[in-house]
């Protein structure tokens, strides 16, 4: 089965993924890597905010609050261990 | 400077006000050191929100701001302590996450630890998501030996059930860890007791050896030698080696390491040469600027993983579902809004009921000493224009703004304190920042405007935990709309002497309540709308990237909030508003008293004026009041009341009722009092503001601009606010 890669704003609440890719740049990518999201990296989606956007993730022990366009540049697949 | 705001009014109360103060505090700061006493520099480093700000104040006896959010430190503070006879001066860093430098604040804290010659780092990690941490410990740990790291927030971590093995990250990162929790106090004798050894015996730890690839690894032994004999030990040879693979994209670094060198190092030939093949090189294999910063900052993170995974063992993985549970409630759809607005409300129904009575029994008691004053002057045989400017102008000015402050602020600051400690801001960020991303700004505003209800010089300085320029510029004209401590006692009199007494008796306190509630929310909806139009037009742009950490939820230490809310924050403001009013009643003394003609000077000012403000609701007394109030909002309604007084005869003002009676007389009506909120919710921000601003900015063009927006806005709003009112009535 061929590995489905996906943006990180559609991975669901409660569910886990690891960091595949960045297309970010500069700054912005910057940023993501000083925070521990580098591929390789297991993240889950905690929560939304009421709109929906930003949305809340599960990052190397730490909550972090991402906006759907950010979260969009980080590709990410399916985690093996989530059933 | 720092953003903790207790620092900020120390500083332009010495700087302003008094200067003699100032004299004391050096002389009794020299006396009490020995002056050949050894002293060393300890840099504190360290994520934002570790308790960074609770261990320094621990260590140095300051009061700093401290709370439960990521940003507040964001320039360095200093303080020094003592032991065994010997004097450490402490440098508190902004929180980082990281020496790469994306902002202002990661520079000072990269250009400290580097080039500021520090004896020791003291790095604070948060205990409860230490592999986070470990990145910034294991940069740091790169270009410094010397370093100690604090473990903090410990008894935190024991009740989620996650246990971290000291000595084990004591070896993995070769420096002294110390577990510390620095609410109780816990673990701080044996910080002390580090940074003193590692202070005095420096040889015993080595810098950390990150491995990066093979390629990066090659680039780092080719320039090493080179940039040894250029740099000549001032540098770490390994460190600037791996940084010149990409110093020329890094302008910040670049810039304070030329200061620091004072050459510029990539000038060098040998160097410029051995980087140009290296770069060709590394471009053959593939790997672009880019592709070797990642690289680099993974390798980071995989060894910061690598030494969680060895230290740290959980009891329960989810050991944050009590969090979880919370944050669910606080920031879902149906409820997160409705309880944001909820809690304010339940803030300000708490801030004026339990206002109300206090206010009364020190206006009584300050009215009576008042009067006893008065006798006293007259037996003494003062003459009567001294009675007049030391008695009703200076004493009875400041004795306004007293009653008409203390109250609230010492109701409102612990309250919002409690909830800043317990970590609830950041969600307000976080539930709001969907319409600061619709009107393309920065989510991170929320925190600031949550500053600038405490003071809005000290919210536009914490705009500066906004990266990008252009949303800091939003954030910071904007900052105004929310209003400070010096405003928010304004708006609660007006409420409770016009609009509470008509609904019945019971209902005031929850009526007067959503009035305020409303009128902040109308300050926050002019702060949306403001910084939209302000996309659309001289700060045109699209909203950059945005990050928020949302910290574990911590148990408010209420005992210690009251106290510190109370001390640090409410007497000093308080303090700085009395200092201000004395001047301010001494001028209303006397240009009221000073008569040209049959008209005193006042008189001819508000009359100047009067025409002006009726077009928008005020009148000439109130303007003028505004304006005079430049230098602090805390004495617009005691300089208002002040002038009323002059003109009249009424003396029983030591109630709001009587007040009323004063106010009504000079022809006060419904609208006056609706667009003198308005007014005082928008309009100049106040002078410390405003050279606040021009610091932060460094330009004339957008001081002015921060100067000319709200006041636009507040003349706008008021004006046809006036109209409407004026038509409807014309038409009834």
């Amino acid at each position: 089965m061929p590995i489905k890669i996906s943006p990180l704003d559609n991975l669901p609440a409660n569910k886990k993924a690891v960091v595949v890719a960045l297309l970010s740049s500069d700054n912005e990518r910057r940023r993501n890597l000083d925070l521990g999201i580098v591929p390789g990296t297991n993240i889950k989606m905690l929560f939304e905010s009421p709109n929906k956007n930003p949305k809340a993730y599960l990052i190397r022990g730490t909550v972090l609050a991402l906006r759907n366009e950010d979260a969009n540049k980080i590709l990410i697949k399916a985690n093996r261990d989530d059933s | 400077m720092t953003l903790r705001e207790g620092d900020i009014f120390l500083t332009m109360m010495k700087n302003k006000l008094s200067k003699i103060i100032n004299l004391c505090y050096k002389s009794s700061k020299s006396s009490s050191a020995s002056k050949n006493a050894p002293q060393k520099t300890v840099a504190f480093a360290g994520n934002p929100n570790v308790g960074k700000s609770s261990i320094f104040n621990r260590l140095t006896g300051l009061k700093q701001h401290t709370g439960n959010w990521p940003g507040k430190t964001v320039a360095n503070a200093r303080g020094e302590f003592y032991y065994k006879n010997k004097k450490f001066t402490l440098v508190d860093l902004p929180g980082t996450y990281s020496l790469l430098a994306s902002s202002v604040e990661e520079g000072i804290a990269r250009d400290f630890i580097c080039f500021g010659n520090s004896d020791v780092v003291v790095i604070i990690v948060d205990s409860t998501c230490l592999e986070r941490n470990l990145n910034l410990v294991l940069q740091i740990k790169e270009v410094a030996a010397n370093t100690v790291i604090c473990v903090n927030i410990l008894d935190e971590a024991k009740r989620k059930g996650i246990h971290i093995d000291l000595d084990e990250l004591a070896a993995q990162i070769d420096a002294p860890v110390v577990g510390t929790s620095a609410s109780t106090g816990e673990g701080i004798k044996k910080l002390i007791e580090k940074i003193h050894d590692v202070s005095f015996d420096a040889q015993k730890y080595n810098k950390i050896k990150i491995n990066y690839p093979d390629y990066i690894e090659d680039a780092i032994k080719r320039l090493k030698p080179l940039v040894e004999q250029s740099a000549k030990g001032k540098i770490d040879p390994r460190w600037l080696s791996l940084k010149l693979l990409d110093l020329e994209s890094d302008k910040s670094l670049h810039h304070s390491l030329n200061t620091y060198l004072g050459f510029d190092i990539l000038t060098n030939k040998n160097i410029a040469n051995e980087l140009h093949k290296i770069k060709n090189h590394l471009m053959s294999l593939g790997i672009n600027e880019e592709n070797l910063k990642d690289k680099v900052v993974s390798s980071i993170i995989k060894k910061a993983e690598t030494i969680y995974n060895k230290c740290v063992k959980l009891d329960k993985e989810d050991y944050n579902s009590r969090d979880r549970k919370l944050d669910q409630i606080l920031t879902s759809k149906l409820t997160g809004i409705p309880i944001m607005i909820a809690l304010l409300f339940f803030i300000f129904w708490l801030t004026m009921v339990g206002a109300n009575y206090p206010s009364e029994l020190i206006a009584n008691g300050l009215f009576y000493i008042q009067d006893q004053l008065t006798i006293l002057f007259n037996n003494a045989g003062a003459p009567s224009w001294l009675h007049g400017i030391l008695v009703l102008g200076i004493y009875r000015t400041a004795a306004w703004v007293v009653s008409v402050m203390l109250p609230p602020m010492a109701i409102f600051f612990p309250l919002f304190t409690i909830l800043e400690d317990l970590g609830y801001l950041p969600r307000v960020a976080f539930n709001l920042d969907n319409y600061f991303r619709k009107a393309n700004a920065h989510g991170k505003q929320a925190l600031t405007m949550c500053m600038g209800f405490g003071c809005n010089a000290c919210g536009v300085i914490g705009c500066r935990i906004i990266d990008s320029p252009r949303e800091r510029l939003i954030a910071t004209i904007t900052n105004n709309f929310v209003p400070c401590n010096g405003r928010f006692p304004t708006l609660i009199a007006i409420i409770t002497m016009f609009f509470s007494g008509l609904v019945a008796k019971e209902y005031t306190p929850l009526f007067s309540t959503i009035l305020l509630t409303m009128t902040i929310l109308i300050g926050i909806f002019a702060t949306f709308l403001v910084s939209k139009i302000l996309s659309k037009t001289i700060l045109k742009g699209i909203h950059s990237s945005f990050t928020l950490e949302l910290p574990p939820y911590r148990k408010p230490q209420i005992g210690k909030v009251i106290v510190r809310s109370i001390f640090d924050r409410t007497l000093f403001v308080l303090g700085r508003a009395v200092l201000v009013s004395a001047p301010a009643g001494f001028m209303i003394w006397l240009i009221s008293n000073l008569k040209i003609g049959d008209l005193s000077i006042l008189h001819y000012c508000t009359n100047f004026l009067d025409p002006f403000a009726r077009l928008f609701g005020l009148d000439g007394v109130i303007l003028m009041a505004f304006i005079l109030g430049f230098p602090a909002n805390e004495i617009v309604l005691p300089i208002i009341i002040m002038s009323y007084l002059c003109t009249g005869n009424l003396t029983d003002i030591s109630s709001l009722d009587g007040l009323k009676v004063l106010l009504i007389s000079h022809g006060w009506t419904y609208t006056t009092a609706i667009c003198t909120m308005l007014f005082s919710l928008m309009h100049f921000p106040c002078g410390t503001t405003l050279l606040t601003i021009k610091k932060e900015t460094n330009s004339a063009k957008w001081t002015f601009i921060s100067f000319l927006i709200p006041t636009i806005t507040g003349f706008v709003v008021c004006f046809a606010l006036n109209l409407i009112i004026n038509i409807v009535l014309f038409l009834r």
